[in-house]
Formats: structure tokens, sequence, C-alpha cells
């Protein structure tokens, strides 16, 4: 058995335990389970070391051509009073480098965050009626309706009656149907993963049986 | 008969797994394919704006994904570099997830032998960076600073296709095959709104219904969505018997399956209000 067949036969396994949760809970699930929250664990804390700190920080801090960039200890420093959290004496110290991360998030989306996901869409949803042949002008003219009565359905500010609530109403039904687009792509999105596990298993696991048991090529 | 959809109703859930399962392997066993046709759909709109580029234009491909993902985005990636190579682009890779640089690794390099590609000349990974949203607007200034070597220590400097490339101004197109955040989000609000660089992408079918929107602005010029966008540009791209097509006929099965169960159930549901028993 080589390295490449035993890979194969791991995976697999770990693949059909998992499934069996499927059936009940049970001994081999549960160690599937585990065993994949731990390698998780080791392999991110490995990767973080190899391909975060030590080119991003470490690297700079102590460069090829040799000596000491002592400014490289100020986000050290940063990064340490993170696990301060670990203690309740020092754990008010977090609070300086979770600020300025959520500080520098907030400075550098909130331009860019409006742009892209409010101006940018209220903007095409504006112009959308004014080009196009009858299908797309048809097009944008549900979604100019959907718009509208999706946010109507949201202000509760005046009780939904009248042209209100039929407008509310319509807001509703576009809402469901948005809904039910998603819905229909998450299946499509589960049945993908099922399918390639069970291509895996069909295709590369099943046939290295009969070489594992001497049967065929 | 209103007992029939009654016990159909409380059927034990085991079944339905039972018949999801042969939904997806049977027609995998028997290698079944359904015809795939693309009509006018974002995954054509890519297709096209890809063939439109001139030969020698950079393309920067970034894999933002990992294996939890790949059954839907590695077809993509595949389908994706094999076009930009027939095209003879500049493909640059990178990742903003740790382990898409793999994987992106994997997709260039088995198409650049086949396609008899060389790297460093016609492309190059660049590899992994943290950051997201924040690395990307680095790039935009300075693409050497965030990458002064690519995936494996090779210095920016001592790669020839990346002479002419500073920023992500450099570049005709961006595609992120994206799984999530860090993905096609924050190239659209980082590189494309900001730097006016074109947007492609391909996505998982989760996050699909999400990233319509930037169709529709202009902000992206395709998107590829999920298996269905995989088979897509595979067939576009002329791929025989690709994962993505191999894949859409246990995908549309299952589909039937699932729509036949919805209907039982709501049939189910409705027998019984009617006799008082649910609410």
């Amino acid at each position: 058995m080589n390295w490449e067949i035993l890979g194969i036969w791991l995976g697999a396994l770990v693949t059909l335990f998992l499934y069996s949760f499927l059936y009940r809970d049970n001994p081999f699930y549960k160690f599937a389970e585990h065993l994949f929250v731990g390698m998780s664990a080791g392999y991110w804390v490995i990767y973080n070391i190899e391909n975060v700190l030590i080119p991003n920080w470490w690297q700079n801090m102590f460069p090829e051509g040799g000596g000491f960039d002592w400014v490289w200890l100020i986000p050290g420093i940063f990064a340490l009073f993170m696990l301060a959290r670990i203690w309740p004496k020092t754990a008010g110290l977090s609070r300086l480098s979770l600020g300025m991360i959520v500080g520098v998030g907030a400075g550098l989306n909130m331009v860019s965050f409006f742009q892209t996901n409010a101006l940018a869409q209220v903007k095409g949803t504006i112009f959308s009626v004014a080009s196009g042949g009858v299908w797309d002008i048809f097009s944008s003219l549900v979604l100019v309706v959907g718009v509208v009565s999706g946010l109507v359905y949201f202000f509760f500010s005046k009780a939904h009656t009248g042209i209100m609530g039929k407008t509310a109403n319509v807001g509703i039904t576009i809402l469901m149907v948005a809904f039910g687009a998603s819905f229909g792509y998450t299946i499509m999105a589960r049945l993908s993963l099922l399918i390639g596990r069970s291509q895996f298993l069909l295709e590369d696991w099943i046939p290295t049986i009969p070489r594992l048991l001497g049967i065929g090529g | 008969m209103a007992d029939i959809f009654e016990k159909l109703g409380n059927l034990d859930r085991r079944i339905i797994f039972v018949l999801i399962a042969l939904a997806v392997i049977i027609p995998i066993i028997f290698e079944i394919v359904f015809p795939n046709p693309v009509g006018a759909e974002p995954s054509r709109d890519l297709f096209d704006y890809v063939d439109a580029l001139p030969a020698g234009s950079n393309v920067l491909l970034s894999f933002d994904y990992d294996p939890s993902t790949m059954p839907e985005l590695q077809p993509m990636a595949e389908a994706l570099v094999r076009h930009l190579f027939e095209k003879d682009l500049n493909v640059v890779g990178m990742a903003l997830w740790p382990q898409g640089a793999s994987l992106g690794q994997d997709a260039m390099s088995s198409m650049a032998d086949s396609l008899g590609k060389v790297q460093f000349e016609d492309w190059c990974n660049l590899g992994y960076k943290t950051g997201g949203g924040v690395m990307i607007v680095r790039l935009g200034t300075s693409m050497s600073a965030v990458f002064p070597t690519d995936r494996d220590n090779v210095p920016w400097s001592e790669i020839p296709m990346l002479r002419g490339i500073t920023n992500l101004e450099s570049f005709s197109l961006i595609i992120s095959l994206s799984a999530g955040d860090p993905g096609i989000i924050a190239w659209v609000m980082m590189a494309g709104d900001r730097f006016g660089v074109p947007i492609g992408g391909g996505c998982t079918a989760v996050s699909a219904p999400t990233l319509y929107t930037y169709l529709q602005t202009g902000q992206m010029v395709g998107l590829l969505g999920g298996l269905k966008g995989a088979a897509d540009y595979e067939t576009l791209v002329g791929i025989e018997g690709g994962q993505a097509v191999k894949g859409m006929a246990p995908q549309s099965v299952a589909h039937i399956v699932i729509m036949l169960f919805i209907i039982i159930g709501n049939v189910a549901y409705f027998t019984r209000k009617k006799k008082g028993g649910a609410k």
C-alpha cells in the first residue's frame, strides 16, 4: 500500500464515518468529528505561524540582510495583548488591540461599503428602467416594484392597511420568491458537496479495493 | 388517498436520505450526462469578456476558497485557467484564503503542463496573503510591496512576466473564485469600485443570489454561480467530460427527488390541515 492509497482510504473512511450520523449518532461519527476538530486546530496554528507570522512579522523585524527593526515590536505587543484575555486581571489590554482592528476596519470600509452596497445599488435600481428592450424594461419594472414594496414591508411607522397593506403584501411575496431562489441555490450547493464526496468514493476509493485484494489490475 | 399522503408526511427522514443518496449515486455509476445548454447567462458574460481580451493582457486570478468547497470551485478554476491560457493571457494567481494558493497551483500547473505554458513567463502564483480588503487596497498602490516574492519565494524582480505590473490597474480583469469572506465582495469594493478594474467571479451556489445584485449594476462583468456556473464554463470552453458537467446529472435527479418531496410534504400538510390536525 503506497501513501496515495493510504490517503484515499483515510479520506473514504472518515467520509463514511461522518455520513453515518445521518442514521444516528455513533462512536465512529464522534471519532471523525473529534479528529477533524483537533486536526483543524493544529493545522491552522502551524499554517498561521508559517504563512502569516513568519513572513509578515518575524521576517520584517529580523530582515535577511541582518539587523533588527524595532518598529515591528509594536504589532507584536498588540498581538500579545489579544492573549491577555486569558487572565481576568489583564483582559482589558485586549481592548486596545480590538479597538485598533475595529477602528481600521470601520474607517476603511465605511466609505467603500456605502459606495458599493448602497449608492451603486440605488443608482442601479433607478437607472435600470431607462435602457434595453421590452423584456429588459419589464425586468427592470419588476426590480423597482420589488425594491419599493420590499422596503414598504419593513416600514413600521405606518399601519399596514389600505394601499400600504397591499404594497407590503406585494413586498412579502417578492421576498418569499427571493428566499425561494436562495433556498434553491443552497440545495444546489449542498448537493454539489455530496456529489463531490460521492465522486471521490465511487471513482477514487472503490477502484482501490480490488487492487488491495489483488483482484484485477 | 389522504391516508397515503398522511403516511408520507410522517416518513422517516432516513428514507429520504437513502433516496437522495441513490439519486446522486446512480447517475454517477452509469455515467449519465445531461446536455447543458448555456443561454444568455452571467457565465456567458464572463466567458465573452475573457474571450474579448487582447492576447498578452494581464489577468489576476484570486483563489479565495479552500478544500471544503472544491466540488464547486475547482472545476471553475480549471475551466477558467484553460480559457485564459488558450487566449494567451498572462495569468497571475494569488489567494485571500490560505489553502486557495495550493488549490490554485494545482489548477494552473496541471493546465500549464497540458497547454505548454511556462511558469514565470505565462503564469505565476504569488500565494496567500492575509488581510482581505485591507490588503487589496494596498495592492492598488503597489503589488510588489505586498508580494515581494511569489509562493515559492522567487523574488518579484526575477519573474519576467511581472515586470510591467505595478498595481491593480495593470490588470485588464480580476477574477475571484470565492467561497465567502474575504472574496468577491471585497474585490468589488476595494478593487472594482475604488480603482476601476473590471471584476468577474465564480462563487458557491449559496452566495450566488447575493452577488447577482453586482451584475445588474455593472459592478461585475460576469459570474459563475455554483456547479451550474462551472458546468456552463466547461461547456463554453469545450471541455469534454468535465467534472462539473458530469455533476449536473446527479444534481438534476436529486433536485427532482427533492421537489417531489416538497410537493408531497405540502399535500400532506394541507390534507392534515383540512382534517383539522395541523395549524
